[in-house]
């Protein structure tokens, strides 16, 4: 089925929260449901499908009881960061084929007042292909690393290049009053930062905050009159790519496929696109991203992140509110994506608003890349 | 009890005998009978045509680093008290790539590329896990 303008995002709320001791997973999660259903104009009593991931357990039930909802389509996708944008997928997928009319995706997290180590702790568990992996010590910043220095040894990318795109995102982010960190940095703050896992350095990982958000998405007719114009998904593709019995290209992404699928439902360009939210959990996700989409080659990816070209003002904008690498990472970060480019493309982002936004592409990576991982890419539209 | 803290692998029925033979420091990987796909990390079935029909070959143990990360923050038992250490995906000879560890070897040291060959290292009675140390030049 192709999910050409099926469904529509009537609302969305980012928790402005970064620092919440006083405040339980669960009332995030609650806080921004209530906050997306008062952005679209809609009662909680609407809901009738509900998405979430994070919640240990049998999420969905959990949280509908906390919400007290009883909805009819339930999905607690969890694949990552990315899961949030896999929700956006499933969601407009139910919503087409008439399973439910008001879909709920909410999130929250208190993974920074908890102390929660994210990148760095002993994150594989016991699964048969853990069996073979953590007793060797990856960590999630080690996976990526294996990227990044592939990357580097094939394509000549350097430390420079990546640091680029950390100074961008903290450059985004001193213009947004909720990010966390807004001080500007510089390419030699980022190589003078210690190094985590080599080639990459503190300031190419993603911050850890607390935080969260909700989506709502209906129907095209429904969306029409509600309180916000509807953003339309226009393409969805979601993809994984793993150790493949031992043949991984580890530069060689989910978010090929999952790009070549959304830019073929949605039917347009490359150049069509007016920004982009790409979940930057390191900076090599980025670099890597922008290349497996096919926004330049294979190899390009280094250059193509120089002189501007993905900052406010430059040929393709990403991240304007600074990312998970200076705004906000609660641990999955894939929903704030969705959020952002929903804002972008209703013009209501003031200061960093990217002018005359249609088209906004989102891509969500989940789990770890070089090892096994998600992607999820969305073209959302307000057209 | 042993003072070795790191996760130790669970042996199951499907990678039984890999662990087997690492106990007898040699690294052997399973190949299909009916399509001939080389596979690891050891399985039951190939991912390639499904068949269960499956034999054992012994590999040279040699390879070269695929790529690599020298860890400096693990907070994971075992892993923080070897800061640093290297992580590495090696390609072997016969094409397969595994994740493990470059030892003997100065982190610095270590390159893409760079050849080595398997060392055991046996953490207990069940379980010799297979690490890689630089050929000599």
């Amino acid at each position: 089925m192709n999910l050409y303008k099926k469904a529509a995002i009537a609302g969305v709320y980012e928790h402005p929260t970064r620092w919440a001791p006083d405040k339980s997973a669960f009332q995030i999660h609650a806080e921004s449901a209530r906050g997306a259903l008062e952005d679209a104009g809609l009662k909680i009593s609407d809901v009738d499908g509900y998405f979430t991931s994070g919640v240990s357990g049998m999420a969905p039930i959990l949280m509908a009881e906390h919400l007290n909802i009883n909805p009819k389509f339930l999905d607690s996708t969890s694949i990552g960061g990315s899961s949030f944008d896999a929700h956006v997928h499933h969601a407009c997928a139910a919503v087409a084929a008439g399973l439910c009319e008001v879909a709920l995706i909410t999130y929250g997290s208190t993974a920074s007042s908890r102390g929660m180590s994210i990148g760095t702790g002993l994150r594989l568990g016991s699964e048969p292909p853990e069996q073979f992996e953590s007793p060797y010590g990856p960590t999630t910043v080690g996976a990526y690393a294996m990227v990044a220095h592939r990357h580097m040894h094939q394509y000549g990318t350097t430390s420079e290049q990546l640091a680029e795109i950390a100074v961008t995102m903290r450059r985004h982010a001193s213009a947004n009053p909720q990010a966390k960190y807004r001080d500007t940095i510089t390419v030699e703050d980022v190589l003078e930062s210690r190094i985590i896992s080599a080639p990459l350095h503190l300031l190419d990982c993603c911050i850890i905050s607390d935080g969260g958000g909700a989506v709502v998405l209906t129907t095209p007719e429904r969306a029409k009159d509600l309180k916000k114009p509807p953003v339309w998904v226009l393409g969805a593709g979601e993809s994984c790519v793993h150790t493949g019995m031992g043949a991984q290209d580890i530069t060689d992404i989910a978010a090929r496929r999952s790009g070549e699928t959304a830019f073929a439902q949605a039917g347009i360009a490359h150049s069509d696109i007016d920004m982009c939210m790409i979940y930057d959990s390191f900076t090599i996700t980025v670099l890597t991203t922008l290349e497996n989409l096919g926004f330049c080659e294979k190899g390009e990816g280094g250059e193509f992140v120089l002189n501007g070209r993905i900052g406010l003002g430059g040929e393709l904008p990403i991240n304007p509110e600074g990312g998970g690498l200076s705004n906000n990472h609660p641990g999955m970060r894939g929903i704030f994506l969705v959020i952002e480019a929903t804002k972008q493309l209703r013009g209501e982002c003031g200061n960093r608003q990217v002018e005359e936004t249609r088209l906004a592409l989102v891509h969500g990576t989940g789990g770890w890349l070089g090892v096994r991982h998600s992607g999820v890419t969305l073209i959302l539209g307000s057209e | 009890m042993s003072g070795y803290q790191k996760p130790i692998p669970q042996i199951d029925e499907e990678s039984k005998p890999f662990w087997e033979a690492c106990k007898r420091h040699e690294l052997y990987m399973q190949k299909c009978r009916d399509c001939g796909t080389l596979r690891y990390y050891p399985r039951a079935l190939c991912g390639n045509c499904l068949s269960s029909d499956t034999e054992w070959v012994k590999c040279s143990g040699r390879g070269e680093i695929y790529t690599f990360t020298v860890t400096y923050q693990n907070r994971g038992a075992g892993f923080r008290d070897e800061l640093p250490y290297v992580l590495a995906y090696i390609e072997l000879e016969e094409g397969v790539r595994m994740m493990s560890n470059v030892v003997e070897c100065e982190p610095e040291k270590v390159s893409i590329g760079m050849p080595v060959e398997v060392v055991f290292e046996d953490i207990n009675d069940e379980i010799a896990l297979p690490r890689f140390k630089p050929l000599p030049e």
